[in-house]
């Protein structure tokens, strides 16, 4: 599978390096090996959801119990989980680390990812959800502990955009 | 039928040493009636993330009991939720839900329970190890003092009658609710993580 191992693996150091303890996730093609990893990783709970959503309930859950969390979700599960932001991260100032697979973008060769490739960008902004790219393995490391930081600064959701430049390898 | 305030007030003492969330609506106004305390966190929305946020506490805190009270209403929107706790059953975690098979804080609106949608049988199906219904205050009592005493994950599902207070707002500012809760937890000793 195209999917890449080495910026997979980088991804999950980087949040281990933050001291994410908890790991929500529900499975998608560009997560399976970080999935694999954070499986495999005694040290880490990861807790496989029906719905995206879950995944607020779960990190809210973790923050009050003093355990760091990430949720790891496609774009469409972010917007299966929108009201839970608006509605519990939001309305109760929860921090949140949601790193995105962004489908539906250039590149895209499934016709059933591209509409949820368009509105993610607008939607982040609309719902005031600071947001960066994980673009290139070089960056990644310093932009995931940025966006911890703030989401612990700020006790809001923050959104890293996973890329296909990133995450797929032609 | 049983009031679900009389269930909260027969139980009320066994909740000192839990950790417990609430959904929204009648149910946290009733237990604030009978006193708020500082290990009680009432999510006044996201209606269906009650269960999940107690399966992120109580998989965090191993050594903590966890006491989640759920509704039909809440639970009907994230049934998956039952699936994700039964996978995995947490030893701490106990999921109360009252079925008065209604959506009683928007006005009453009849729940798919109140046409034969059973949450105990549906509970078990997802694989959660231990479901009861119970629809007496003893019978009540008497299932939460046992799992509350004693380790696995349950789900106890309470028939109730479909009243509640006049009002749902209370004092209680929705932030002050959550630092104070979060700050009550880190005070715990000791720690269990």
């Amino acid at each position: 599978m195209p999917v890449s191992l080495d910026n997979s693996q980088l991804i999950y150091r980087a949040l281990k390096s933050c001291g994410i303890q908890m790991l929500s996730a529900l499975p998608e093609t560009w997560l399976v090996h970080f999935i694999q990893i954070a499986e495999d990783d005694p040290q880490m709970t990861l807790v496989r959801l029906a719905k995206e959503e879950e995944g607020v309930g779960l990190s809210a859950g973790a923050h009050f119990a003093g355990v760091k969390s990430a949720m790891l979700m496609q774009n469409h599960g972010f917007l299966a989980a929108i009201n839970g932001i608006v509605s519990f991260a939001h309305l109760y100032k929860i921090p949140l680390l949601m790193l995105i697979s962004y489908r539906g973008t250039f590149g895209e060769r499934d016709p059933w990812q591209t509409q949820g490739g368009n509105v993610t960008e607008p939607l982040l902004r609309a719902l005031n959800i600071p947001y960066s790219f994980l673009d290139a393995p070089e960056s990644v490391e310093k932009r995931i502990r940025q966006a911890h930081t703030l989401a612990e600064s700020s006790l809001q959701p923050v959104a890293l955009l996973l890329t296909r430049d990133l995450m797929w390898v032609e | 039928m049983m009031l679900r305030l009389d269930c909260l007030r027969a139980i009320y003492s066994d909740l000192e040493k839990c950790l417990v969330v609430t959904i929204m609506g009648a149910l946290p106004a009733e237990l604030q009636s009978l006193g708020h305390r500082p290990n009680f966190f009432y999510l006044q929305h996201a209606m269906g993330l009650a269960s999940s946020t107690g399966l992120g506490l109580a998989l965090s805190m191993p050594q903590q009991k966890v006491v989640v009270f759920d509704g039909d209403g809440s639970l009907l929107m994230n049934l998956g939720s039952l699936t994700t706790l039964a996978r995995y059953k947490p030893k701490n975690l106990l999921h109360i839900v009252f079925d008065n098979e209604s959506l009683l804080s928007v006005g009453g609106f009849p729940t798919a329970t109140s046409t034969g949608t059973d949450l105990e049988a549906i509970a078990r199906a997802a694989g959660i190890p231990k479901a009861c219904t119970v629809s007496t205050v003893e019978d009540f009592a008497t299932v939460v003092r046992q799992a509350i005493a004693h380790e696995g994950l349950e789900t106890i599902v309470a028939k109730v009658e479909a009243t509640g207070p006049k009002a749902f707002v209370t004092d209680l500012g929705l932030l002050e609710n959550r630092f104070q809760f979060r700050r009550h937890i880190q005070s715990l000793v000791p720690k269990s993580r």
